[in-house]
């Protein structure tokens, strides 16, 4: 149950950004750019970035909703995504997004634990500085989603199947207000 | 030295937003609609929990700017900023301040930590739903911000008068996004 009354019953942030739509919109808007911008990072590993820094917050709403959205991007390659949450240094991945990652989780902890070393290891795998900030803004900004929605006590489903589907309501329509203004994926009409 | 290329010589989250505006933008409207809209809650309390949040994550930056609007907007009762931002018991602040101020403390922490308990207590102290739920979303949104100006390492600013004429500029005008003119 939430701590106040959020006036819905949707789940996650879905539900404190139908309770305050003026402020839901420039923090969908930042999800968008943040998580859909197809300049550098790919989508794949903005939203791995996203889902490590909320495991690391122990946000279970995020790290699922966005590990969904991930393993989407990855054609279904759930292992990479488990990898990345468990420990990232043995993922599938890149160099260039271990490094990043090992910045994000600096990030996480606090804006001060990043190093010079840290960003230099990141730059040396071919990293530019517009990964190593929006690598750095991604990391800050989920550290504000999981606290907005573990801070009110939203709704997380322990229904797993319902979070491939708002998963690919994501992907196919982006962060907006139709999370909250429309029918949820999967539920009864 | 920021860690990134940012415009050299431009203090904090103003050059972060200049060197990439298409984010920065989101972050000011964010900023202008939490800490300037219209509210039950102050705009100088608003403030002082952005001050109190980033004073906790070791921000000198926003703490020092925050800080700075909020005695702006407080006026002649400027004094409660610093007596918050050395203790929130002994400051000269409302219980439901106080009990915003404990919430937003948790939710800098962690989200799980703030409990039930703690929400209750704001409301028996008068405070809304909609304070409540701007306090956590307050207190997350400077999570992120001090997470950002420190992350990159963005210039911070020692001497205090920097801040004063900062705190002046976003009491009276509010969060603008800066031109690359700046």
């Amino acid at each position: 149950m939430p701590f106040i009354d959020l006036k819905n019953d949707l789940p996650g942030i879905r539900s404190a950004m139908a309770f305050r739509p003026e402020t839901a919109e420039p923090l969908s808007a930042l999800a968008e750019i943040l998580l859909r911008d197809d300049e550098g990072l790919s989508r794949a590993e903005r939203e791995l970035i996203g889902t490590y820094v909320s495991y690391l917050n122990d946000c279970f709403y995020c790290h699922h909703s966005h590990g969904e959205i991930a393993c989407i991007y990855l054609d279904g390659d759930r292992q990479v995504v488990d990898q990345v949450r468990k420990d990232f240094t043995k993922a599938d991945i890149s160099p260039k997004l271990k490094a990043l990652l090992h910045v994000a989780g600096k990030v996480q902890r606090s804006g001060k634990a990043v190093t010079a070393e840290d960003i230099q290891l990141a730059k040396d795998t071919g990293a530019s500085d517009r990964d190593i900030h929006d690598t750095v803004l991604i990391a800050a900004a989920f550290c504000m989603y999981n606290r907005y929605v573990d801070g009110l006590g939203t709704y997380a489903p322990t229904d797993m199947s319902s979070y491939p589907l708002r998963a690919m309501q994501i992907v196919e329509n982006g962060y907006g207000s139709h999370i909250f203004k429309k029918p949820q994926p999967g539920a009864a009409k | 030295m920021a860690h990134i290329q940012v415009p050299e010589g431009i203090p904090g989250i103003r050059s972060l937003v200049m060197f990439r505006p298409e984010t920065g933008k989101y972050l000011y409207e964010l900023a202008q609609v939490l800490l300037r809209s219209l509210s039950s809650l102050s705009e100088g309390d608003r403030e002082l929990i952005a001050a109190y949040v980033s004073g906790r994550n070791n921000c000198h930056f926003c703490m020092s700017s925050h800080a700075a609007a909020a005695r702006c907007l407080f006026g002649d009762e400027s004094a409660v900023v610093d007596q918050t931002l050395k203790d929130i018991e002994t400051a000269n602040i409302s219980s439901k301040m106080k009990s915003l101020l404990n919430i937003a403390g948790k939710v800098q922490i962690m989200g799980t930590e703030v409990k039930q308990g703690d929400v209750d207590l704001a409301r028996m102290e008068g405070a809304t739903d909609r304070e409540i739920h701007d306090t956590v979303l307050i207190a997350a949104t400077f999570s992120m911000f001090n997470r950002y100006v420190d992350g990159l390492a963005s210039f911070t600013p020692e001497d205090p008068d920097t801040y004063a004429e900062m705190g002046k500029r976003m009491a009276s005008q509010g969060y603008v996004l800066p031109g690359n003119s700046n």
